[in-house]
C-alpha cells in the first residue's frame, strides 16, 4: 500500500515534466487530465479505510479534473481552430532545467515545514512543485489556453497539500472548492474561445493594448 | 433562517431572471431581490439572528455592517441598471441581470460565513459572477480587461486557498479539538495556535485577497477593469466586491489578534498600505482616463483600509468607518461618471468639458464625489480618514501619518485637477442639453446624501456596532 501512494506522487511529477517538455498543445492537456486522475485516487490509497468525505472528494475530482475540464479545453482548441504548438517564451529545456530547480526547492521547502500528521514524506514536495511548476507555466507560455493549464496545475498543487487535511475538511467546502475551479476553468475557457476569433490567434501576448 | 434566506432569494432571483421574460419584467426582479435582501439586512438589525448551519453562518457585528453597506449600495446600483439597461442594453440584459444577482448571492456567503473555507468559495464564485458583467461589449479591449482579471484574480485566490490549508494545519497542529476552520473556534483558540503555520498562512491569506481588494503591487488588473467594465460594474466592484475581499483580510486579522502575533501582523498591513497609497499618488498625476482614475482611487482607499487596521488603536474603528464611507462615495463617484460618459460616449477626460452646463445635476453630483472621495469636509471620509490618521499618531508612527497626508495631498491635486476640467469649462456645442432620466438620477443623489450624512451625525447604532466591530479586531472606538 505504502509503495502505490509514492508510485501515484512520482507520476505526478512526472506529469508536470511531461506539460513542461511537450511541444503539442493536446498533450499538454492531457497530461494535465492524467495528472488529475492520479490526484483523485490519491485519497482513497492514503486513507484506504475511506469515510463518505474520502470517497466523495475522490469521485468529484475524477469527474471534474480528469473528464469534464480536459474534454472541455480539448474542445475549445478544436472549436477555435488553434494552432497545434505550445509557443513557450522560453525554451523547452531551459523550462525543464528550471522544472528541476523547481522539484529541488520544493523539497528543501517542504523538509523545513513540521507536518503534525503522518503523511508520507513525499506528499508535500510533489504538492510544492507542482505549484512552482504551475506558476511557470503560467508565465512562460504565451498562448491563453496554456495559461488556463497552468491555473490548473497550480491548483492541483494547492489540492495536493490539502490531502493531508482531507479527512478533516468537510465535504460541503471541498466540493465547493471543486466547484468554483470548475466554474473558472470554464469561464476562463469561454474568453480563450472569444480571444482566437477576436485575435485570430489565442495568444494572451496580443493582449496589450489596456496600459498607463 | 434569515440567513440562509440572505443567499437564498439572490440566487433564485438570478435563476428566474434568466428566464425568457420581457425587459420590464428582468428589471421587476432584479428590483424585487434587491428590495427583499435589503428588508432582510434591515430585520437583522432589529432583531439580531442567532447563527445557523451549525455556527458556519452568522451576523457578528464587523459581517453586518459590510452586509448593509453591499445591501445598500446593490439596491441603489439596481435602481440605476433599469435607466442604465434602457440606453445601452446588453444582448437583452438576461446574463448581466442574472450575474448581478449571482453576485449578491455569493456576496452575502462571504459576508455571512464564518468557516473560512467557505468563505474562500463565496469569495472565488464572485470573481467569477463579476467576469460576465466586464465583458458584456464583447469588443477587444473588454477582452483584455476580463482576461486579466479572471488570471490574476484567480491566482490570487489559489494562494490564498493555500492560505487556509495553512490556518487549517496550524489549528490541528495546536492540538485543539474545535471546529476546523471555524471563526469562533479559531479566535478562542488563538494562543494554542502553532504561530509558524499561522504566519505562513497569514502572508498568503494577504496576498490573496489583497490581489482581489487590489492592494499595490497586486492591484495591476484594476485599472484595466474598472477602465473597460460599464461604470455601473466598476461601482459594484469598488464599492462591494472589495469590501467582502477586505473582510476575508479582517477575519484572519481577527485570529492573529486573538493570537498574539500583532506585532508581527501590523507592519505588513502597514506597508501594504502606504505602498498603495504611493502607486496611487504617481498614477493619478497625469492620468487622463476618468473610469482608470476612479481605479487608482480604488487601489488608495484599499491602501488606507489595512493601513488603519495596521495602527491599531482608533485606527481600526476608522478603518471600519471607512470602509462604508469608501462604499457609498466609490458608488456615486462611478455612476456620476457613468452618465457622463453615457451622455459624451468617452471616459477619454481631455476631450470632455462643461458638464455642470450642459447636464447639471450629474455635473454638480461629480463635484461632490470628487470632494467626498478626496476625503475632504463635510463628507464622511474626511472623518474616517481623520480617525485613522490620528490612530496613527497615537499608535506612535508619526512617519505614518505624515507620508499618510502628504500622499493625499499629492492624489487631491491629480483627482482635482481631471475632474475639474471635466465639470467646467465650455460644453461641447455638439453635445445637446437635455434632461436626465430620474433613474440615473435617484441613486447617486441618494448615495451623496448617505456620505454627507455620516460626516456630519453617526447614529447611534451604527457607532456601536463599528466599536464592536473595531474592538474584534483588535482596535478601540474614539
Amino acid at each position: 500500500m505504502s509503495h502505490l501512494d509514492q508510485v501515484l506522487l512520482l507520476s505526478v511529477v512526472l506529469t508536470n515534466f511531461v506539460v513542461l517538455g511537450t511541444t503539442r498543445l493536446s498533450t499538454c492537456i492531457r497530461a494535465v487530465a492524467m495528472q488529475g486522475f492520479l490526484l483523485g485516487v490519491l485519497p482513497l490509497v492514503l486513507h484506504p479505510s475511506a469515510g463518505l468525505t474520502i470517497i466523495g472528494l475522490s469521485i468529484g475530482t475524477v469527474i471534474i479534473k480528469a473528464l469534464i475540464l480536459p474534454w472541455f479545453l480539448l474542445w475549445a482548441i478544436r472549436e477555435a481552430s488553434v494552432r497545434r504548438e505550445v509557443e513557450p517564451l522560453i525554451g523547452y529545456i531551459t523550462s525543464l532545467l528550471l522544472g528541476a530547480v523547481a522539484v529541488a526547492m520544493a523539497f528543501a521547502i517542504a523538509g523545513r515545514l513540521p507536518l503534525p500528521g503522518q503523511e508520507p514524506a513525499l506528499l508535500v514536495p510533489v504538492a510544492m512543485s507542482t505549484l512552482i511548476i504551475g506558476l511557470l507555466v503560467l508565465t512562460t507560455r504565451a498562448k491563453a489556453i496554456t495559461q488556463v493549464v497552468g491555473y490548473l496545475m497550480l491548483e492541483n498543487g494547492i489540492y495536493t497539500f490539502g490531502l493531508t487535511l482531507a479527512e478533516r475538511v468537510p465535504l460541503l467546502v471541498e466540493l465547493g472548492v471543486l466547484l468554483d475551479v470548475f466554474v473558472g476553468v470554464f469561464v476562463m475557457g469561454i474568453v480563450v474561445f472569444h480571444i482566437n476569433r477576436e485575435f485570430d490567434s489565442i495568444s494572451s501576448a496580443h493582449l496589450t493594448e489596456l496600459k498607463d | 433562517m434569515r440567513l440562509v434566506l440572505l443567499m437564498l432569494v439572490p440566487l433564485a432571483g438570478a435563476l428566474v431572471a434568466y428566464g425568457r421574460w420581457g425587459a420590464p419584467q428582468r428589471l421587476g426582479w432584479l428590483l424585487g431581490a434587491a428590495a427583499l435582501h435589503l428588508g432582510l439586512v434591515a430585520s437583522l438589525w432589529l432583531r439580531p439572528p442567532g447563527p445557523a448551519l451549525g455556527g458556519w453562518v452568522a451576523a457578528d457585528p464587523l459581517g453586518l455592517v459590510v452586509l448593509s453597506l453591499v445591501s445598500i449600495l446593490f439596491f441603489v446600483l439596481a435602481s440605476y441598471a433599469v435607466g442604465y439597461l434602457r440606453v445601452e442594453n446588453p444582448r437583452g440584459g438576461r446574463l448581466f441581470v442574472s450575474c448581478l444577482l449571482a453576485f449578491l448571492s455569493a456576496a452575502s456567503l462571504v459576508v455571512l460565513s464564518h468557516q473560512m473555507g467557505l468563505l474562500w468559495v463565496g469569495l472565488e464564485a464572485t470573481t467569477l459572477a463579476v467576469a460576465p458583467l466586464i465583458f458584456h461589449r464583447h469588443d477587444r479591449r473588454s477582452l483584455e480587461a476580463v482576461w486579466k482579471y479572471l488570471v490574476i484574480s484567480s491566482v490570487g485566490i489559489a494562494l490564498a486557498l493555500l492560505g487556509m490549508f495553512f490556518l487549517a494545519t496550524a489549528q490541528v497542529g495546536g492540538g485543539t479539538t474545535g471546529r476546523l476552520l471555524v471563526l469562533e473556534d479559531l479566535v478562542a483558540q488563538g494562543p494554542a495556535l502553532s504561530p509558524a503555520w499561522l504566519k505562513a498562512a497569514f502572508v498568503f491569506l494577504l496576498v490573496g485577497f489583497g490581489t482581489k481588494m487590489g492592494l499595490a503591487p497586486m492591484h495591476t488588473w484594476k485599472p484595466d477593469t474598472y477602465g473597460e467594465a460599464p461604470p455601473l460594474v466598476g461601482g459594484l466592484m469598488a464599492g462591494a466586491l472589495t469590501s467582502c475581499a477586505f473582510l476575508g483580510i479582517a477575519r484572519i486579522v481577527q485570529v492573529t489578534t486573538a493570537a498574539g502575533l500583532a506585532e508581527f501582523v501590523r507592519p505588513l498591513l502597514i506597508g501594504f498600505g502606504l505602498l498603495s497609497l504611493l502607486v496611487a499618488a504617481v498614477f493619478m498625476v497625469a492620468q487622463n482616463d476618468i473610469k482608470r482614475l476612479l481605479a487608482y482611487s480604488s487601489v488608495e482607499h484599499m491602501g488606507l483600509l489595512v493601513l488603519g487596521l495596521g495602527v491599531g488603536g482608533v485606527g481600526v474603528y476608522g478603518t471600519v468607518l471607512h470602509l462604508v464611507n469608501n462604499g457609498l462615495a466609490k458608488g456615486l463617484l462611478f455612476l456620476a461618471v457613468g452618465n457622463v460618459v453615457l451622455a459624451t460616449g468617452t471616459s477619454y477626460a481631455p476631450r470632455i468639458h462643461g458638464i455642470l452646463r450642459s447636464r447639471s445635476v450629474t455635473g454638480a453630483l461629480l463635484v461632490a464625489g470628487l470632494f467626498a472621495v478626496t476625503g475632504s469636509p463635510p463628507f464622511g471620509l474626511f472623518l474616517s480618514e481623520f480617525t485613522i490618521l490620528s490612530g496613527a499618531v497615537r499608535g506612535g508612527h508619526p512617519w505614518v501619518a505624515a507620508a499618510m497626508l502628504m500622499l493625499l495631498a499629492i492624489i487631491f491635486i491629480g483627482m482635482a485637477t481631471v475632474i475639474l476640467e471635466v465639470a467646467y469649462g465650455q460644453p461641447d456645442p455638439l453635445l445637446p442639453k437635455e434632461r436626465e432620466s430620474a433613474w440615473l438620477l435617484g441613486g447617486p443623489l441618494a448615495l451623496a446624501a448617505g456620505v454627507l450624512l455620516l460626516g456630519l451625525y453617526i447614529p447611534g447604532v451604527l457607532h456601536d456596532a463599528l466599536a464592536r466591530a473595531a474592538t474584534s479586531l483588535g482596535g478601540a472606538a474614539p
